[in-house]
């Protein structure tokens, strides 16, 4: 049984500028994205008696409290690893929220993923030749582009995907980004002929298909229901929002076509009372472009192996049935860990996107592979 | 010594047995007494049915690419002077998959489906890494 039901929602979010180069440090940032979510939703600092974090970030709960002047925090969290924490905080925020710990909980990132040290080249890693990655690092197995690649050949090979459907995929992206002023890639469109011709890093996939490092901030703000109904913003409630964690798989074992959407669709729209068909718009953890396509599937949207048809007939473009990553996502707007993803599908449901989907009521977002969801309505 | 400049295995007690069998050129698995199943990598329990019942088998060394990449751009300096960088999945015939570099191959010419068989790299005194070519 779901009890978060629609008792929290969301009634803030905030950013910074996002950058190749912010020229700042993450406190600072974490600090202008935070006042930004915190006047957005019509609260002072002094409002806010909770704080969630992702693990890997480098400013902690304490000294994000002193930047913002907040001198005692009831209730924090954080949560691991990297790409799979955005969702299960908002989880942790409103559990927190729900049952009297806090009021209102700020959930925030701010990382410097572009000018310090960057994801995609392999150089952070916690178990270098140790454990499990004893048995894939010595191979050349050392970022997480090279899986995806690995996962999509299978995935090209089984249902005859193509490198054109992720093509689609980025092109749809960069479309969205144009759209939004906010994204790094806003002015710079692309073809397919410019994908098709771009640089090859992990056959198959492209520099395009690659989350676009970036410097930057986000945060939002987790309240009651209640309390929202009276605040500045149309309130965003969380109908539902899975924190979820797959056993170890993939890589060298089993697995390589088993990600976790699949696992979480039923308790998650079931949750929140509805089915696939009733959501309008859609904020998938895009690190790499292969991804909308199995995660169309695995979330029910379309069948198994009919992911790379229904993004190339453009079915998940701004005003075709089911937008996807509608400011560009980490594709194209700006690598923020899923931050990002929840903060344009809580403006779709306040009906104020650049990319604005007509009437939108039930938004979906997801966070890396398989570790929590979100429901969110308006 | 091709893989100098990727991490070596850092073996622990959960698989230093494979690790000296490997530099015996004997490719083993873990196999649980209880489900029957193969697994790898090595663990202290089945991640089947959790049985500590385990044995240590030989494994026939032979199989096929279940799905490859090709790294082409130095993201790490390890990649610099290796590229184009093959690195394939491989479906052993008991069941369990493997990452691995097929050796004496164009990686051009990896193709998913491609039968391998197993051969024996030795990168330090400690470590022999296991690896594949085409058959």
């Amino acid at each position: 049984m779901n009890t978060l039901k629609d008792r929290c929602a969301i009634v803030g979010v905030g950013e910074t500028k996002y950058t190749r180069d912010s020229g700042r440090t993450e406190l600072s940032m974490a600090v202008e994205a935070a006042k930004n979510a915190i006047a957005d939703a019509g609260l002072t600092t002094a409002d806010i008696d909770g704080m969630v974090r992702f693990t890997a970030d480098s400013t902690s709960h304490s000294e994000l409290a002193a930047g913002l002047g907040i001198p005692w925090l009831r209730y924090y969290s954080e949560l691991g690893p990297l790409g799979g924490a955005a969702c299960g905080l908002v989880a942790q925020a409103a559990l927190a929220v729900s049952h009297g710990m806090a009021n209102n909980v700020l959930v925030f990132r701010s990382v410097n993923g572009r000018s310090g040290q960057r994801y995609g080249s392999g150089v952070v890693t916690t178990r270098r030749g140790q454990k499990g990655s004893a048995f894939t690092e010595p191979y050349g197995l050392l970022v997480p582009g090279q899986s995806s690649a690995l996962r999509i050949r299978r995935h090209m090979h089984e249902f005859g995907t193509t490198v054109r459907q992720l093509g689609a995929v980025c092109v749809t992206f960069r479309k969205h980004a144009c759209m939004n002023p906010r994204a790094i890639m806003h002015g710079r469109p692309i073809t397919l002929e410019d994908y098709e011709t771009s640089k090859m890093f992990f056959d198959p996939l492209r520099i395009f298909d690659c989350a676009l490092e970036a410097d930057g901030a986000c945060a939002f703000v987790v309240s009651s229901a209640e309390a929202a109904a009276d605040m500045k913003q149309p309130p965003v409630l969380i109908s539902n929002a899975t924190q979820c964690m797959p056993a170890e798989q993939g890589r060298s074992e089993r697995g390589w076509d088993d990600s976790g959407g699949a696992r979480m669709a039923p308790e998650l729209f079931g949750g929140a009372g509805i089915t696939p068909q009733d959501i309008d718009v859609i904020g998938f953890y895009d690190h790499f472009s292969p991804v909308i396509i199995t995660k169309l599937e695995d979330y029910g949207f379309c069948p198994r192996g009919e992911g790379g048809p229904f993004v190339e007939e453009g079915r998940i473009e701004a005003g075709a049935e089911l937008p996807v990553n509608t400011s560009g996502g980490h594709l194209s707007e700006a690598y923020m860990q899923g931050m990002n993803q929840i903060i344009e599908v809580v403006r779709q449901l306040r009906h104020r996107s650049y990319a604005q989907v007509e009437d939108a009521e039930f938004g979906l977002v997801d966070s890396g592979d398989g570790s929590g969801a979100l429901v969110l309505r308006r | 010594m091709t893989t100098a400049n990727f991490p070596l295995p850092i073996p622990n007690l959960d698989n230093q047995v494979f690790w000296d069998n490997c530099r015996e050129h004997r490719l083993v698995l873990r196999r649980c007494n209880d489900c029957q199943e193969s697994f790898h990598p090595p663990k202290p329990t089945c991640p089947l049915c959790s049985s500590e019942n385990l044995e240590w088998v030989a494994s026939e060394g032979k199989g096929k690419v279940y799905t490859y990449t090709i790294t082409r751009q130095p993201v790490n300096p390890a990649f610099r002077e290796r590229l184009p960088w093959g690195i394939v999945d491989v479906e052993l015939t008991e069941g369990v998959h493997m990452i691995s570099n097929l050796v004496d191959l164009d990686p051009e010419q990896i193709e998913i489906g491609m039968d391998v068989e197993v051969v024996f790299e030795r990168v330090s005194e400690e470590i022999t890494l296991p690896k594949f070519r085409a058959v």
